[in-house]
């Protein structure tokens, strides 16, 4: 039996579909955060160096892989969006677009509370902070072109414009701010050499990203319901749904 | 009727947006002006001291540059969106990636070419020794025109759109950074004696890539905003 994918492009198809696939990746993140945080908290050993404060290494590094992933993924659906002109990959953009900037903001703010006993310091121009800095405000351009513009369609297409646009520099603006840090040799702290991590401490924070990235498909997915939802109003499809009818 | 060649439909652009620049010359000079003000606010708000000013000379300028820039940005395409003269030009033969790029050279020419000729003023007031006025007028050359390349983009993208000027600048700016930093840098390093070509060459790079990517991606905006 062949499953025609390419039916799922249309909004209507998918629709329940992501209906269906949501709960179960909901399910699946609240199972790997719990396996996590307990290999996280209870299992991986006490580092010799930073004792306790470096478990919220188990929030942090899945946030910040997260961040810049889904700036990736985003990005990706803008450009099959522009190119093949479906209007379900626009709005897979803008359903992942709040999910981005909410772990870039994660990976910022469980940083600083990290960076605060470890370096004595809330916040350093270091690279990676600088640059994670910056993808978030390419987040907050992202939804704000999209807020600001009226018509949906030119919406999405110069949103979509704007990601790709991005997803260009993100390279450009993490090797430029990378070889600033090091030109003014400021704050000598880095985080870029990585401590020989114990198996156990590998473990949680590989399953913490798992349970991040399942949550991000998750909340992608009941995000994109509504943005279907409040797009296709108009359309009988949608009034005959029992939960808009009713 | 045949359609002009590439080069005279370039030069014809470029020359009617200068000769409109000429006949309102005040948009231009307010923005030369807002530099202006914008660097000297700032040894009144830190500190006069010269080894202080020699300090943050580069960055002050080149941070007022990037403002100056995106706040003419406004007038690039506006304008010409709101009169149809842009709609006109995307239905011209010539390609419109041509067309949007003599409008971003014509527009240097008027709001970033100011900029660059009067820093080595600004860089004495700062107190910076007369050996570094050359590089920081090398690096604010190269940067500015890739700061009105990168900008177009951003320009296009929020043309009609609600709330532009506030918008344009969360656009923008985040995509200015890396011209920032090897400008700012290439300033500071010929301030110090030091060689200033490293840097000057990456911002050389970075101005290749943008005449490259730049009008392409401004002319897809363009063809957003109009539909």
């Amino acid at each position: 039996m062949t499953v025609n994918l390419w039916k799922y492009a249309a909004p209507q198809a998918f629709y329940p579909l992501a209906g269906r696939l949501a709960p179960w990746f909901l399910a699946l993140a609240a199972a790997l955060a719990a396996a996590g945080l307990y290999v996280g908290l209870f299992v991986a050993p006490t580092d010799f160096q930073q004792g306790e404060s470096y478990r919220i290494i188990f929030v942090h590094v899945p946030a910040a892989w997260m961040s810049m992933f889904i700036y990736v993924v985003m990005a990706s659906w803008c450009a099959v969006g522009l190119i093949l002109n479906t209007r379900l990959s626009f709005m897979m953009a803008l359903a992942l677009a709040p999910t981005g900037a909410m772990f870039t903001f994660i990976a910022l703010w469980s940083g600083s509370l990290w960076g605060k006993p470890t370096w004595g310091a809330w916040w350093v121009w270091d690279a990676r902070l600088t640059s994670e800095l910056i993808l978030l405000f390419l987040y907050i351009g992202f939804m704000a072109l999209h807020a600001a513009i009226d018509d949906v369609r030119r919406a999405d297409r110069a949103a979509a414009l704007l990601a790709l646009v991005g997803v260009v520099n993100v390279p450009i603006i993490y090797f430029s701010v990378k070889w600033w840090n090091t030109l003014h040799q400021g704050a000598s702290v880095s985080l870029t050499r990585a401590p020989s991590m114990a198996a156990t401490m590998l473990v949680g924070m590989l399953i913490m990203s798992l349970a991040a990235w399942m949550y991000a498909i998750a909340a992608s997915l009941y995000r994109l319901r509504s943005v279907i939802l409040e797009r296709e109003a108009h359309v009988d499809w949608v009034r005959q749904l029992p939960e808009v009818s009713a | 009727m045949k359609p002009l060649a590439l080069a005279p439909m370039f030069a014809s652009v470029v020359r009617r947006d200068l000769t409109l620049a000429l006949r309102r010359r005040s948009d231009a000079l307010t923005t030369f002006f807002f530099f202006v003000i914008v660097v000297s606010l700032f040894p009144m708000g830190i500190s006069p001291e010269p080894s202080i000013l020699r300090v943050i000379a580069p960055g002050v300028v080149w941070v007022a540059a990037l403002l100056a820039s995106m706040l003419a940005l406004m007038r690039l395409f506006a304008p010409d969106f709101d009169d149809g003269t842009l709609e006109q030009l995307a239905l011209s033969p010539q390609p419109l990636v041509l067309l949007v790029g003599a409008k971003v050279l014509a527009h240097w020419l008027v709001t970033g070419l100011p900029l660059v000729l009067t820093a080595p003023l600004l860089g004495l007031q700062f107190q910076l020794p007369e050996s570094a006025l050359g590089g920081m007028m090398l690096s604010l050359l190269l940067g500015t025109l890739c700061l009105s390349l990168i900008g177009a983009i951003g320009a296009a993208l929020t043309l009609g759109v609600r709330g532009a000027g506030a918008l344009l600048a969360l656009l923008v700016l985040p995509l200015y950074v890396p011209v920032l930093i090897f400008g700012a840098a290439a300033v500071s390093a010929s301030a110090e004696g030091m060689p200033a070509s490293g840097h000057l060459s990456v911002l050389g790079a970075l101005l290749l890539a943008a005449i490259v990517f730049g009008p392409l991606a401004s002319a897809a905006a363009v063809r957003i905003a109009l539909g």
